[in-house]
């Protein structure tokens, strides 16, 4: 491999921020086959535990690439797989909001608007769905899921306390 | 919380519409706030964006929230991600997408790196693998009812193409396993085409 490890880490997720539909998650499968099966970074299992540190962190789930960075080239690979990862995507974001509010009354834009609502809404419940099928292995697990979504469904408390909660369950062995 | 009664003068200046949201944040509200969520998202930062901005701060209804989230789930790249460049620069410009966008990603970055250089020295520890397991639990719920919440406006309204097309597109990603754009570039153009020729 005579490529800078830099480089390819930038090429990668600056594609992939463009092309990534469906956030970070949708990313998953293809930042794992470039890093594990054709650029050899680490294994399947390094990967998985990166995956799970990213969701153990607080924060958007994009941080797995700030990671996966880390590992291959120290601080500089982390700043430029976050960095190939975020800018492109947000000049792009920033020249779309500026447009879109430019024309806030016009007939096609609430349309496109309120159109996209419930696709978008469709999508957001489908990966809650895919989220607890893969976290939910045994009963427990599922009444974690269940007890918090009807807890934060119908209060405002802080989540912060139930996650506390299961993460003692957890602690305990009980997921 | 106080809510100031309107001085009677400054209602001769030009009325706000009575449907805006009551606040505009400032800069460094936008930095505070967007900070605030990316330290408390675990498993995701929709469900806590939305807490932030329509249920503590009230800087967008719900309706308003939907819609914005709903734009930056439609362009390319992280969504949370475009969201906060979305949500910022309406509120303050440039300066106010890159506050919103330092605050969401740059705590989490500093945290991350910290696990992953402990990560790579220590390995896999078998306990904090059980505690993510019943944290990750938990995360699927909140958001599942974020989701709820999001959507039950659109429930209760009276006929409308809105909860069909919803249904359609779970039932599509999560039951079908078809692939994401396919189920977008189905339903959306349908979607937009009946809220066209809606009213």
């Amino acid at each position: 491999m005579n490529q800078n490890p830099l480089w390819t880490l930038f090429s990668l997720f600056a594609a992939l921020s463009l092309f990534a539909v469906g956030g970070a998650n949708a990313a998953i499968p293809e930042i794992h086959r470039v890093a594990v099966n054709v650029m050899h970074w680490m294994t399947d299992k390094q990967f998985a535990d990166m995956f799970a540190i990213s969701q153990l962190s607080p924060g958007p789930n994009v941080i797995i690439v700030a990671l996966i960075g880390y590992h291959v080239d120290g601080l500089a690979g982390a700043a430029v797989a976050t960095v190939a990862m975020v800018v492109p995507t947000c000049l792009l974001a920033y020249c779309a909001a500026r447009t879109w509010d430019r024309f806030k009354d016009a007939h096609w834009r609430v349309a496109i608007q309120s159109g996209l609502v419930p696709v978008s809404l469709g999508l957001i419940g489908a990966s809650g769905f895919v989220l607890a099928r893969a976290a939910d292995h045994n009963v427990v697990a599922g009444l974690i899921t269940a007890a918090t979504a009807a807890t934060t469904f119908s209060t405002r408390i802080n989540p912060l306390w139930i996650f506390a909660v299961a993460g003692a369950l957890g602690f305990a062995r009980l997921v | 919380m106080v809510i100031l009664e309107p001085m009677p003068d400054s209602s001769l200046e030009t009325p706000e519409p009575a449907a805006q949201a009551p606040s505009k944040p400032t800069l460094l509200e936008l930095l505070s706030a967007f900070t605030q969520v990316s330290l408390a998202a675990f498993g995701g930062a929709l469900p806590w964006s939305r807490r932030m901005i329509v249920e503590r701060k009230r800087w967008m209804t719900n309706d308003e929230f939907n819609e914005t989230f709903a734009l930056s789930q439609f362009l390319p790249g992280p969504n949370t991600i475009n969201f906060s460049v979305v949500f910022g620069s309406r509120f303050g410009g440039a300066p106010g997408a890159a506050m919103a966008l330092l605050g969401l990603v740059g705590p989490p970055l500093v945290v991350v790196l910290i696990l992953g250089a402990l990560y790579e020295r220590y390995g896999d520890i078998e306990t904090l693998g059980h505690i993510l397991a019943g944290i990750a639990s938990a995360a699927a719920g909140l958001l599942v009812a974020s989701v709820g919440k999001m959507a039950a406006p659109m429930f209760m309204r009276k006929w409308n193409s809105g909860p069909p097309i919803a249904v359609l597109a779970f039932f599509g990603v999560a039951i079908m396993h078809w692939p994401l754009p396919y189920v977008f570039l189905g339903l959306a153009p349908a979607s937009v085409l009946l809220a066209w020729f809606k009213r």
